[in-house]
């Protein structure tokens, strides 16, 4: 019995080990393509595939940079706008949180109950009247109507709602009031250090959704200058893709997916262990 | 006396704390919201260079969307794009749970498993989206590698056939969100008594009954919640069939979605009928998140 028991389990270990290779196989299968096609030249790639890199990335790249899509400054927007969205979106959204958290007053449950609701409403629905509402305030083609927004997030701010709920003591508060310290400053120099794991979390997910965003963005930038990286790759899908030079093509891809997958193998750790965390309500 | 003052002083704070993200949300999501409800009873669009309207018509933009055959169709291109990815996923998610919960089969290298199975996730969708076009295209690597391997004789031409672009997408939408599916499930399961499995084992249960008559029913919640959450993603399903099919929805708009076809009412500036899809979206996700809402609070009741 013991022995039966042993050995079914020694094969269903092998089974899962052959589906989860197989299954990260065709996870990462395309990036290998990617990177491989970049390495490439036109010539090279439109005379079939190989599983070998080839030595044109430079090339590729240098011709990437040189051509007529401003992708350096694409780059640069999209780094600008995640950054600043990731920046205020942590910080409000902690602050949003302290203040249902530490606090009793009159419209607490109310506020609580309303942010909750209002969750899952997705930003593609009321995008109509936020379009010609930006355009009122003479804020189309800017930067602003892709970073503010942020600072109302009703996710990010359930997260850090729970991990305060688990490590911010509302004693702790008191006792920084008995030392004389102003309610701002608690929150500036106690709250936010206390609640540095889950912020560096959140702000990662920020930043990666802001990073990668299309929809909103491609209706609201319209001059070349202000273009982000999705944008671009619209334009590139676009244009009529025969008459390009493939090797760029491939670059361009590869130079949007990479630094995200470079960050991520980085912090790993933390990202993976977040999404269980905040996930699960419990 | 003194003291209740004192604390009353402080919980004004909460006020005060709260003011960005009221007015940040009041100006950017609720007016908006508002308003988009609003344009939808007005005669509002763009012919060439002149504007027409905005006059009020009442729900005439409603009984025009609803009763062209052109929403439907969308619709159920949406949904069946959705399922095509989503049973996959389910299936593919509850199974890799289970045995990456499982402390009996011991896996080794699970975090390594873990990181690359939730990488797509992180991946932007339109660069995911135009690679896939690229690898599929009819010179483009998949073409070649199919011909090399002898499976095809002639480039498969991927773009051109309803099933096989609507596939890509699934494929797509399925490697992106499979991951978050796995971890989310994961937690769920290893958040299950472990008294329970060891009671099946001593009384005789194989891995499989375990799975299905005690891992399974106790999962229920969150397998609901995952699917409701991904039903109310698969309603915005946007940048993959948009960049892969640069937003024509082709071979004949077999794989436009909603949001695609709403996209299109907002670059032609076509403020009526798109308030009128928008405001139809927005029922159907506020029904399904009101499921969710219910739902998770009626557990907290029960705990």
């Amino acid at each position: 019995m013991e022995e039966k028991k042993g050995v079914s389990i020694g094969v269903r270990r092998v089974i899962a080990y052959i589906v989860l290779i197989l299954i990260s196989f065709f996870c990462l299968i395309w990036f290998y393509i990617l990177f491989i096609n970049a390495t490439r030249s036109n010539s090279e790639l439109s005379a079939g595939f190989t599983p070998i890199p080839s030595t044109h990335l430079i090339d590729n790249w240098t011709n990437l940079v040189k051509g007529t899509l401003p992708i350096v400054n694409g780059m640069l927007n999209s780094v600008l706008i995640a950054a600043l969205s990731a920046l205020l979106c942590v910080y409000f959204s902690t602050m949003t949180a302290f203040a249902i958290h530490a606090y009793d007053f009159k419209a607490k449950k109310f506020m609580f109950t309303f942010i909750l609701a209002v969750m899952m409403i997705p930003t593609q629905v009321t995008v109509l009247g936020f379009l010609q509402l930006i355009d009122k305030m003479k804020l189309t083609d800017t930067f602003w109507p892709l970073i503010l927004p942020s600072i109302a997030a009703p996710i990010t701010f359930f997260y850090l709602k729970q991990y305060m709920d688990s490590t911010l003591s509302i004693s702790l508060i008191e006792a920084a009031r008995i030392d004389g310290a102003g309610e701002f400053r608690i929150f500036n120099t106690i709250v936010l250090p206390l609640m540095k794991p889950a912020i560096a979390v959140q702000a990662i997910f920020t930043f990666v959704t802001s990073w990668n965003n299309y929809f909103v963005p491609a209706l609201v930038i319209q001059s070349d200058k202000k273009k982000t990286l999705p944008i671009l790759i619209a334009q590139l899908r676009s244009a009529d893709w025969l008459k390009f030079d493939m090797g760029q093509v491939y670059v361009m891809i590869a130079f949007s997916i990479f630094p995200v997958i470079i960050v991520y193998l980085l912090l790993s750790k933390y990202i993976v262990g977040g999404v269980a965390l905040g996930g699960v309500k419990e | 006396m003194k003291k209740r003052s004192n604390v009353v002083k402080y919980n004004r704070w909460g006020y005060i704390f709260l003011i960005p993200f009221i007015v940040v949300y009041v100006v950017f999501q609720l007016v908006p919201l508002v308003t988009t409800v609003g344009n939808s009873f007005f005669e509002y669009y763009r012919s060439g260079l002149t504007q027409i309207g905005p006059n009020w018509i009442g729900l005439e933009n409603y009984k025009s969307i609803f009763s062209t055959p052109d929403l439907w169709q969308y619709f159920g291109n949406t949904m069946i794009m959705w399922i095509m990815g989503f049973v996959p996923q389910i299936l593919l998610s509850l199974l890799l749970g289970a045995w990456f919960s499982n402390p009996s089969l011991r896996l080794k290298c699970q975090r390594f498993f873990k990181t690359v199975i939730y990488l797509p996730n992180l991946i932007m969708a339109s660069a995911f989206a135009m690679l896939f076009f690229t690898l599929f295209a009819d010179t483009g690597p998949i073409n070649s590698i199919l011909m090399q391997t002898g499976v095809l004789d002639a480039p498969y031409s991927f773009m051109s056939h309803v099933w096989s672009v609507r596939t890509l997408v699934a494929l797509m939408n399925l490697l992106m969100w499979f991951g978050n599916t796995t971890i989310l499930l994961m937690a769920g399961m290893m958040g299950i008594d472990p008294s329970l499995f060891e009671a099946a084992s001593v009384d005789g249960a194989t891995a499989t009954q375990v799975f299905f008559k005690i891992t399974l029913p106790l999962l229920r919640p969150i397998l609901i919640y995952v699917m409701i959450t991904s039903l109310i993603g698969g309603l915005q399903m946007f940048d993959v069939p948009q960049i892969l099919t640069n937003g024509t929805g082709d071979p004949m708009r077999s794989s436009m979605t909603l949001i695609m076809y709403l996209n299109k009412h907002l670059f032609s500036k076509n403020y009526g009928i798109g308030g009128a899809l928008s405001v139809f979206l927005f029922v159907i996700t506020g029904i399904l998140s009101l499921i969710i809402f219910r739902f998770t609070d009626n557990r907290k009741a029960i705990k």
